[in-house]
């Protein structure tokens, strides 16, 4: 067994399961909260990642240090995508708040569908170069066939997001009224918490990781359009669904096994089938456990 | 302190509470008694905004509270116990405490009420880092209670708070909320399924039925009122 290249594909699949993570981290709390799947989440974060392209593209233009860049074109995309997710919860769930479930979902899906051809007609259907935003350092070159510094930059990031979210939910005010709130919305009502405003927390919380996801996504993959937001959607969907719906941790946990069979299969059989596999794992969760790895028969979650 | 004018309240196009009238003063114990559907806790859960009055107007020390949200009728000193204690089943018994202090500030003072709490129901304070829901149905129901208090509400209302517990739990509920009301001049609004225990700790009560008030008097006439006792009080 060649070891070497058994680690590549691990860390592979670490790192683009981590990335997932950041995208199904937002349909699961929203799911958490409000029982809805956000079917534009995946916009969300496609926005994110053309908010970071002009940006960014600007910034370079004007020769300004690549450090500054980086982080100036994540700032926007993560204020450009909270700015979306604060508004597409106001103007396309929130007056269905008590409607049925079928319609909300209906709404989310024309939320994705606007979204998407709104970005063709104000952009280009074309995919356009996105420049990298993580240099190559050349210290880590010997190294870098294994795991990149990319793929170093997007680990420490994600797992910084992760730790951080894990600390708001679990410790802060806001975090523990997320929690009370989706483990049942008329009593935290009941004891003075604003839902409404948890709900829009829980909305910009969500979009930010996405944003952050499709920044360093469209930095490492190196090439963006309208549609990149769908593929990633179902895929963080998957492992949502896959971790089940509703669980932080199983969010985490799909998104990784996820991550991993995806680059082991990629790896060891054919890279043809690749964006296969999540719907195949969609088909087989949806069969054998519905509830997910993590999930709970019931509907309480976070 | 609390008075519902001509309160109608509706469940889609069914209208569930007709024109009712309560007036409740400051310091006092009110009780609520009917039968099933009757309207009882559909009366606390329009006054709390959880299902607001279409017609009609509650008013809380001279303030409309009606198409307020809840937590703003919160923040003006109503709590409640609702109907089947919802405790939040993940949160430890610790956190299910400080969620109902959620809207207090002074971070001290919650503290010492915790204490007390404790002081109160010591089985909370052996279990205070279990989660709620594996809390038993009688813990369950002291937490409930004590949530409540935790806010200090200024009006307390409760839902059926001896329901399923042990005759011996239940004075003791019923004792806390004696003392709930004598030593932190709370007013109390019950609902109880329990009349006699509930007519005899209230000062008055009122007897709702199909969502009207048909009778309302001191807690001492009703229990003696031959009409009551053969509907309420099982002869
Ligand atoms: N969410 C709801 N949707 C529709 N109808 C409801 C709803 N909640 C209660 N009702 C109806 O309203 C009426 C009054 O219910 P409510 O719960 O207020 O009665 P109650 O007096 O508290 O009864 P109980 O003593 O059984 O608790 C009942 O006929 C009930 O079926
Ligand atoms: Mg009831």
């Amino acid at each position: 067994m060649d070891w070497e290249y058994f680690l590549e594909l691990l860390l592979g699949g670490l790192t683009r399961g981590s990335i997932y993570a950041l995208i199904a981290l937002g349909y699961t709390m929203v799911y958490g909260i409000i029982e809805l799947i956000n079917f534009a989440h995946g916009e969300i974060y496609m926005i994110g990642a053309f908010t970071a392209l002009i940006v960014a593209s600007v910034l370079n233009y004007a020769g300004m240090n690549h450090v500054a860049v980086a982080i100036l074109a994540m700032v926007a995309a993560i204020i450009y995508s909270c700015a979306y997710g604060f508004a597409i919860e106001k103007i396309a769930y929130k007056p269905l708040r008590n409607a049925p479930r079928l319609s909300a979902l209906i709404s989310a899906i024309g939320m994705s569908l606007f979204l998407q051809n709104y970005v063709l007609l104000a952009q280009t259907p074309d995919f356009l170069p996105f420049p990298s935003l993580i240099p190559d350092f050349d210290f880590w070159e010997p190294y870098a066939h294994i795991i990149s510094s990319q793929e170093i930059a997007i680990l420490a990031t994600t797992v910084s997001v992760m730790i951080l979210l894990t600390v708001m939910i679990k410790f802060t005010i806001i975090g523990k009224a997320m929690r009370a709130t989706a483990q049942d919305r008329i009593m935290a009502a009941l004891v003075g918490v604003d839902i409404n405003r948890v709900i829009s927390v829980t909305f910009v919380v969500g979009s930010a990781t996405a944003a952050i996801g499709g920044v360093l996504i469209a930095s490492h993959v190196g090439q963006i359009n309208f549609y990149i937001g769908f593929i990633a959607g179902i895929k963080a969907f998957v492992a949502a669904v896959l971790g089940g719906i509703g669980s932080i941790p199983g969010a985490v946990l799909g998104s990784l096994v996820l991550g991993w069979t995806e680059s082991f299969f990629t790896g060891y059989i054919s890279s043809d089938y690749e964006d296969v596999f999540a719907f195949l794992f969609l088909v087989l969760i949806l069969i054998f456990r519905p509830s997910g790895i993590l999930g709970r028969s019931e509907t309480q979650k976070v | 302190m609390l008075e519902l004018k001509n309160v109608q309240t509706f469940y889609g196009n069914i209208q569930v509470l007709k024109d009712v009238n309560i007036d409740i003063r400051e310091g006092e114990i009110i009780t609520l008694i009917g039968a099933n559907g009757a309207g009882k806790s559909t009366t606390l859960l329009s006054v709390s905004g959880i299902v607001p009055p279409r017609s009609g107007d509650i008013i809380f020390d001279g303030k409309s509270v009606t198409g307020k949200a809840p937590h703003d009728i919160v923040a003006m000193g109503i709590s409640q116990v609702p109907e089947g204690r919802r405790i939040f089943p993940y949160l430890t018994v610790m956190e299910n405490l400080d969620m109902g202090a959620f809207l207090r500030k002074d971070k001290r003072a919650v503290k010492k009420d915790m204490g007390h709490i404790f002081d109160l129901f010591p089985i909370l304070a052996q279990r205070r880092h279990q989660a709620g829901g594996t809390l038993s149905g009688g813990e369950q129901q002291m937490l409930a209670i004590s949530r409540a208090l935790m806010a200090r509400p200024r009006l307390l209302l409760l839902d059926e708070p001896s329901l399923g517990l042990a005759p011996i739990v239940t004075r003791r509920i019923f004792d806390i909320i004696k003392k709930v009301n004598l030593e932190d001049n709370t007013t109390i609004f019950l609902v109880e399924q329990n009349a006699n225990f509930a007519l005899k700790v209230a000062h008055r009560g009122y007897v709702m039925e199909n969502g009207r008030i048909v009778l309302s008097d001191t807690g001492l006439n009703l229990l003696a009122n031959e009409n009551v006792k053969k509907a309420y009080l099982g002869g």
